[in-house]
């Protein structure tokens, strides 16, 4: 069964990763032997069993909604791309008419 | 003190001499460096090693000692797999999209070990976001397993195992989401743990898949690891998954159970599949030995073993596509410049992730898309919590669960890392117990006839590290392996 080559790209447009031809290529080869192999699946009888999504629960912990204040803003702001004033950078992304 | 002798010890003998004054932290730590620079460039096990920074706080343990403070690791040099941050220092997953990055704040498992001085050398080497089993994803170069060069350290944490087995520090941090401590553990000779999800905070490790990620430690032996174990466990409230419970006293704990008799069971479903030869006689002597230390074995059944491959690898991917989505260029890490945003991300993680990776970004995307949930990340969770209740009706019969870490003693360089199948396959005995959120620990067993380092596992119920550590404890005293660290033949 697999994954198609269109498949890939569709998957890597909403993965935001630019691929190649090439590179698609190989990942229509390599995700298809992984995702043929998970068929093994369909014979496992899950009617009645819930998911589980975390393997230890217990309530939500709530706590107080007070600000605290973070130190290191710099530090934070060290690692940006781009930075003017004390705010990051980043392409336009409003269309001006 | 010579340099051999400062490079042999434990934790716990190291605590012992420094507490008398018999050497500086200083002392030890400078041999560790020293260690670093004759060893690593073989083995490559370090991403990066500050020296005047570990001397400073060196220095600065020394000046508390004399100062009458205390601390569980005063003084003791230890490694930290590069995906958990240390304020100030690089943190970059060895991937080149966190190249450049500069912790902003302390993981809350470095804090804690800060708070009992602890000193920290520099950060290892690991498969690229912790995706892997080799150390060979690493974006910058892989580390080799000291016990032979052209052989694997195991992964994703092989950097810290090789550090603790080369003695380039006494101890480290790793984490472990599908294997990643207790299988490099198992082929570098070292003992690795993964404790009970939950147990030790996840705040300030960079998340590869949440519902499965814990930090645990490396050490030469079990006192170690519970020592280590015991600093950086507890709830935390930065981790609304850490659980709001007490943690046991774990190197007491040793003591306690030094003669309790355990009923352990042996998964039939464990050995359908083939194992090496070698590991399998190992397994058979670890055993005889528990017969020996007069525990009863018996047989159990895990049925669902042989989905857990499948179910990890749409899980994992999974909530690895959910976290790495915030690697898009905008606010840290590598960008690249587009024609407008949706290029910039495209182009920025293109340039910045590694195959393994996007591999796994891409499946995790397609289980998850619309269509697919259902039959893949919604089956697979399902079948998750069968192999959970596997668990739980054998933890009915059975105190403890002993299997094997990995199928094969370690594989050579380049051999698995162009099948990912193949290499996803070889975590089968390690991967449902991150899926159960069972406590696991990797402990040497033995060596094969070329001297491989071949390891055991001991799986816990919930919350019941105390026991896995201590029957860890009791089959390390029988198997008195004598430490012996691994001879570089390249030296």
């Amino acid at each position: 069964m697999g994954i198609s080559f269109d498949e890939v790209k569709r998957i890597a447009h909403l993965a935001r990763l630019e691929l190649s031809e090439e590179e698609a290529q190989t990942y229509t080869d390599e995700l298809s032997k992984i995702l043929d192999y998970f068929a093994s699946l369909k014979e496992v009888d899950t009617e009645n069993v819930q998911p589980t999504f975390h393997p230890l629960t217990w309530d939500t912990p709530m706590r107080e909604d007070e600000e605290k204040p973070f130190e290191d803003i710099e530090a934070i702001l060290a690692n940006a791309p781009e930075v003017w004033e004390n705010m990051i950078v980043v392409p336009k992304v409003v269309k001006v008419p | 003190m010579n340099s051999f002798d400062l490079n042999s010890l434990t934790i716990k003998r190291a605590l012992e001499l420094l507490n008398k004054g018999k050497i500086s932290s200083l002392e030890l730590t400078q041999a560790c460096l020293e260690r670093i620079k004759k060893i690593d460039p073989e083995v490559k096990a370090y991403l990066y090693v500050n020296e005047e920074w570990a001397l400073e706080q060196a220095r600065l343990a020394d000046e508390k000692r004399r100062a009458g403070k205390q601390g569980k690791l005063l003084g003791i040099p230890l490694a930290i797999k590069d995906n958990i941050l240390i304020k100030g220092h690089p943190t970059t997953c060895a991937s080149k999209i966190l190249q450049n990055y500069i912790a902003p704040y302390d993981a809350t498992v470095i804090l804690k070990l800060k708070e009992e001085g602890a000193i920290f050398l520099g950060k290892t080497n690991l498969d690229e976001f912790a995706m892997g089993s080799s150390t060979e994803n690493s974006a910058f170069f892989p580390t080799k397993n000291p016990w032979d060069l052209e052989r694997v350290p195991g992964g994703s944490s092989g950097g810290s195992a090789v550090a603790v087995a080369c003695r380039m520090g006494l101890g480290a941090l790793g984490s472990d989401t599908g294997g990643s401590i207790r299988q490099p553990a198992c082929f570098c000779g070292v003992v690795g743990m993964k404790p009970t999800y939950s147990l030790v905070s996840r705040f300030g490790l960079v998340a590869f898949a949440s519902s499965l990620d814990q930090i645990g430690p490396f050490a030469l032996n079990i006192e170690d690891t519970a020592l280590l174990l015991e600093v950086i466990s507890g709830h935390d409230p930065y981790d609304s998954t850490s659980a709001p419970r007490e943690v046991p006293v774990f190197t007491r704990s040793l003591q306690e159970n030094k003669t309790s008799k355990f009923r352990i069971g042996i998964p039939k479903e464990y050995f359908e599949h083939e194992l090496h030869p070698e590991v399998e006689r190992n397994f058979e002597e670890m055993i005889l030995l528990l017969k020996k230390l007069g525990h009863e074995v018996k047989e159990v059944s895990l049925p669902h073993t042989k989905y857990a491959v499948s179910v990890y690898y749409i899980i994992a991917p999974a909530e690895a596509a959910s976290n790495l989505a915030r690697y898009d260029g905008v606010k840290y890490g590598l960008r690249v410049e587009g024609k407008g945003l949706i290029e910039m991300y495209k182009k920025s993680r293109a340039e910045g992730f590694g195959r393994e990776v996007k591999r796994r970004i891409m499946l995790g995307t397609y289980s998850l898309s619309a269509g697919y949930y259902d039959a893949f990340y919604l089956k697979a969770s399902k079948v998750r919590t069968l192999i959970k209740q596997d668990f739980l009706k054998a933890f009915e019969e059975v105190d403890l669960v002993l299997t094997p870490v990995s199928p094969t003693p370690p594989f050579k360089l380049g051999e698995k890392v162009s099948n990912p199948l193949q290499m996803y396959l070889s975590d089968i005995f390690t991967i449902p117990v991150n899926l159960a959120g069972l406590p696991g620990l990797s402990l040497p067993s033995g060596f094969t006839e070329e001297h491989l380092p071949l390891g055991v596992q001991i799986i816990g119920p919930h919350f019941r590290d105390d026991l896995v550590l201590s029957l860890g404890y009791q089959m390390e005293r029988e198997l008195n392996l004598q430490n012996i660290p691994p001879i570089i033949k390249a030296l």
